[in-house]
């Protein structure tokens, strides 16, 4: 698709046939791999959001992980500002991406205050020169996603959901990244709060000129946010598309039925709309069907799905699908 | 910033709080609510709340007395710990078995002759003539050295290997951890006997000093912490590290780029720190039960020294006739356990914040 001189295309993050395959014990001396993340490719403009939509397990979160080299990918090229991020020069890009995790609960030291918290990225990359200037980052950090003062010394089991998640936030914008991972940042929040921390997401955008890669399960959410939207099935993308595109006009079986699962709020619309209920389970990531990876619970699968994987194609305007039928 | 520095009036039929009542913070009373909200150090922060708990303040106290006790006594009270009371240089053979602060007869001629008040016997003596007190002293002394130093060896010893294994994880954790299950399997108190009956033959044909005074018996007791008890605190260290590693603030900080060194010095340690404090805490009593067990069944110190556990063992037999001779090292034992437990229940609370309400 893309190469090396592809520095001046004025993208910002390029993914190239991401591969993470991580080995599991299935026996007591077998190893099976299982296949997370299997041949995933987009592209990411400076200030845009591309949305990650897709059930539980289906790899969103490693696409995310493997993105920041928390894990090694097993496979596949990552760009930055078309210069390739690898393993060694990883240290420098810390500072252009970073993350903002699920769990409010778990991503937060309990022994740090919050200070501490936000202020490590500025140790770790060593941000400032006296104490005083620490503190000020930190403080404009902290009524940047809107927390006050004085919440600086406490610790974050006095805080709420929300207030987590904004501090966890902050500590990703510490470095003042070009480009933010958002992992589920609001599918652990309560319905009022995540209006609120989606809000403030895009405002942020808009103030400081961050890319999201905003990974998700509620569709809603991810169109409201999203100037694209991906949708993955079982490690691998089957439709990409502009957000209101992909709403309106989903061409994969797969996105259609989960575009049939949002629920409607008005109740004449929803009567009419007819729910594609899916048949049978996810399979498992350790023993993939052969060819495409949904036509075990496809209505149009046919023997060309099972034979061959069907490509990654561009239907017109940039809508890509992966599918023989569609 | 408005010029005026009033707030607006309120309105006759207006439900709102009369804002004129209230008068805007000047720039001084906001920079004292700077002040005011002032950072406390993670460690500062835990002694305070350490201070508020009553029961974790009066195990200070009682530990700060004994410990005192046993520091001062020896330096004020007249009498050693292995001599028959003396009077006026010669042996008292009447000062057998004496009640809390009674006077042998020949003591009580004594005082009556040259008029000098002699120190009393706080309680009482033994059945060797000997005052009971320093031996009780000499006693807590000898317990709680014991447990301070195998709770030392077993801290250092289950700390290094716990995290080790721990962090490493993979294989060299496998392995690790099947040497401790080995460990835990054995029995240890037959192990204590087999090894002090083996290191009794091997020590006491050495000429070393420091290893004649404290007694062989004392020596094994050590090296058996050492090879045996520091298997519990390491599994703990190991699980703690283990649980610790997968939480999303390790990988927050990768993600930021903190080298390993920092997420352990930042991250790992301070949140394994109240496991091993009330591990450290709870493990002097343990290895102070141990001992004294020990010296009960006659292996720990060597007569004449004097552990709570031996002295409980030597009062047994006059049980019937002087039973305070059992209750004193006995509630001297029952205070120190339940002080140092308490203690570490209190530090538990103090800096685990998950336990604060």
């Amino acid at each position: 698709m893309s190469n090396e001189t592809n520095g001046k295309s004025g993208y910002l993050v390029e993914v190239e046939d991401l591969k993470q395959h991580f080995p599991i014990r299935t026996g007591f001396t077998k190893t099976t791999l299982l296949k997370a993340v299997d041949g995933v490719s987009f592209k990411i403009r400076p200030g845009e959001t591309l949305g990650l939509v897709g059930e539980s397990g289906c790899g969103k979160t490693t696409v995310g992980r493997t993105l920041l080299r928390l894990y090694e990918p097993t496979d596949g090229r990552i760009f930055f500002e078309g210069n390739e991020v690898t393993k060694s020069n990883m240290r420098e890009y810390r500072k252009e991406m970073q993350m903002v995790f699920q769990d409010p609960y778990s991503s937060l030291d309990p022994r740090m205050t919050v200070e501490d918290i936000i202020g490590e990225p500025l140790d770790v990359h060593k941000l400032y020169s006296t104490k005083s200037e620490r503190r000020d980052k930190i403080l404009g950090l902290m009524s940047l996603v809107g927390l006050n003062a004085e919440h600086a010394t406490r610790y974050v089991h006095e805080f709420s959901g929300g207030q987590r998640q904004r501090i966890g936030i902050a500590r990703a914008l510490a470095v003042d990244p070009k480009f933010i991972v958002c992992d589920e940042p609001v599918s652990a929040l309560d319905v009022s709060i995540q209006a609120q921390v989606v809000n403030m997401f895009e405002d942020l955008q808009k103030q400081l000129g961050v890319a999201y890669l905003f990974i998700a399960h509620d569709l809603l959410i991810v169109h409201h946010i999203s100037d694209k939207i991906a949708v993955m099935y079982l490690g691998r993308m089957v439709e990409m598309a502009d957000a209101d595109e992909l709403m309106d006009n989903p061409m994969h079986p797969y996105t259609q039925s989960l575009l049939s699962a949002v629920p409607i709020p008005d109740p004449e619309t929803a009567r009419k709309q007819k729910r594609i209920i899916l048949e049978g389970d996810v399979p498992s990531p350790l023993n993939m069907p052969s060819g495409c990876a949904f036509r075990t619970r496809c209505r149009y699968a046919t023997e060309r799905c099972s034979a061959e994987c069907p490509p990654f194609t561009d239907r017109g305007n940039g809508h890509m699908v992966a599918c023989w039928e569609k | 910033m408005t010029e005026t520095n009033t707030m607006p009036k309120k309105k006759a039929l207006s439900l709102q709080v009369d804002l004129s009542k209230f008068e805007k913070a000047t720039d001084e009373e906001k920079r004292q609510q700077d002040v005011m909200s002032k950072s406390t150090t993670f460690f500062r922060d835990g002694m305070r709340k350490l201070m508020k708990n009553p029961l974790a303040v009066a195990s200070i106290i009682v530990l700060v007395l004994i410990i005192g006790t046993i520091t001062v006594a020896p330096a004020v009270v007249p009498y050693g710990y292995q001599d028959i009371i003396k009077v006026d240089g010669k042996r008292d053979k009447t000062a057998k078995n004496l009640e809390p602060f009674k006077y042998s007869k020949k003591e009580m001629k004594y005082m009556e002759k040259t008029g000098e008040k002699l120190f009393p016997h706080i309680m009482g003596t033994d059945s060797m003539c000997r005052d009971y007190f320093i031996r009780v002293v000499y006693g807590t002394r000898i317990s709680l050295t014991v447990g301070l130093f195998a709770s030392i060896l077993v801290l250092i010893i289950g700390v290094l290997y716990g995290s080790i294994s721990g962090y490493a994880g993979g294989i060299v954790d496998l392995i690790m951890m099947r040497i401790v299950d080995i460990i835990y399997s054995l029995p240890d108190m037959l192990i204590i006997i087999l090894l002090s009956v083996v290191l009794n033959e091997r020590l006491s044909a050495t000429q070393n000093p420091v290893i004649k005074s404290l007694g062989t018996n004392m020596v094994s007791i050590f090296i058996v912490f050492g090879l045996l008890y520091w298997v519990g605190m390491a599994r703990l260290v190991r699980g703690e590290i283990l649980k610790i590693k997968s939480n999303e603030y390790i990988l927050a900080a990768r993600a930021i780029g903190a080298p390993s060194g920092k997420i352990i010095r930042s991250h790992i340690i301070p949140n394994c720190l109240s496991v091993i404090i009330i591990t450290t805490a709870l493990q002097i009593p343990s290895a102070i039960f141990t001992e004294s067990f020990l010296s009960f069944v006659g292996m720990g110190v060597k007569a004449p020294m004097p552990s709570l556990g031996s002295l409980a063992n030597a009062a047994r037999e006059g049980l019937q006739s002087y039973p305070m001779q059992l209750v004193f090292p006995a509630v001297t034992i029952i205070l120190i356990v339940l002080a140092f437990n308490l203690l570490g229940d209190g530090l538990r609370d103090a800096f685990d914040p998950k336990l604060r309400r």
